[in-house]
């Protein structure tokens, strides 16, 4: 924010991390030059990876079988080390529409996706995703047809999820990059579609 | 059953299989619990055994949470879970609970 020059006095949690952060530091326990590797590390995250993920399993059906079987396993063929998390992927298909929540707090599969955005961690969100699925798609402008089975998953343990989306219609012939242009954050969550523009 | 996930630290043996009706125990202790409180009571289906893993309600206590419980995913219907509940009577509710809130229903 400083890089914006106005002067804002720090919030509540601005100030709980600084002081923790300072502390840490003053015993020893990290040093700054961590605390910013990390920080860079954490911004390096982002959707892009999943992505890079589904439009493999789209391209090679057998890396699409590896990667419901094991989804850390298969993101570690990609170079993606990831043995802390134990990413479960659930599959889009013509009968199933798969939907990703954490009800009890903000459980994400950050290392794929990056930092989750603020109406995953939304009450109403985390509330109504598990109730009343198909009237929240709906704010998202996603309609599941009745004959559609929702699937919504609670990631309430130590699974991680993310959703392989179905591959649309008209991407026939695309290389892996441009596949992975159409993958959306949303649509590994499952509140929305990859669409073709 | 063989876990989703296998992992290397003393755990409890897996009571349950794919397929295996389950009741989520309605219990109200105090703590972490990462039982969500609307699945309570409620019967589902196990639809996988992801492995084991330290307890967390345990880990919350610092200790060490082992041995570790069995983690299922458990499958609900909506319509038996929400009795209001407006969709399709196919549509599911997939919850991971730890074995020692599950009893055989």
């Amino acid at each position: 924010m400083s890089d914006r020059g106005t002067y804002q006095p720090y919030s509540y949690y601005q100030l709980m991390e600084t002081s923790l952060r300072e502390l840490l530091v003053e015993k020893g326990l990290v040093t700054d030059a961590e605390v910013n590797e990390e920080v860079a590390a954490m911004r390096e995250r982002q959707p892009e990876r999943g992505a890079r993920v589904v439009a493999r399993a789209w391209m090679d059906d057998a890396f699409r079988q590896r990667l419901l079987e094991n989804g850390t396993a298969a993101c570690e063929e990609l170079g993606l080390e990831i043995p802390a998390l134990k990413l479960v992927v659930v599959e889009n298909t013509t009968q199933v529409h798969n939907a990703i929540v954490c009800t009890l707090c903000s459980c994400y599969p950050r290392v794929l996706l990056g930092i989750p955005p603020d109406w995953y961690k939304s009450r109403n969100y985390r509330s109504r995703m598990v109730h009343e699925p198909r009237a929240v798609l709906e704010e998202f402008g996603l309609r599941i047809p009745q004959n559609v089975q929702i699937r919504v998953h609670d990631s309430t343990a130590d699974m991680r999820y993310m959703v392989l989306p179905m591959r649309p219609k008209g991407t026939e012939g695309w290389d892996e990059a441009r596949l992975a242009g159409i993958v959306s954050r949303d649509s590994m969550i499952g509140v929305a579609v990859p669409q073709v523009k | 059953m063989k876990p989703q996930f296998a992992t290397d630290y003393p755990a409890l043996d897996a009571k349950f299989d794919k397929g295996d009706r389950v009741r989520v125990r309605k219990a109200a202790p105090l703590g972490h619990i990462r039982t969500p409180f609307y699945i309570r009571g409620h019967v589902g289906e196990i639809e996988r055994y992801c492995g084991a893993f330290p307890n967390p309600e345990e880990l919350a206590q610092m200790r060490d949470g082992l041995p570790a419980q069995p983690l299922y995913r458990v499958r609900f219907k909506q319509k038996e879970v929400w009795p209001d509940y407006r969709g399709s009577d196919s549509d599911v509710l997939e919850v991971e609970i730890f074995q020692h809130w599950l009893e055989k229903a």
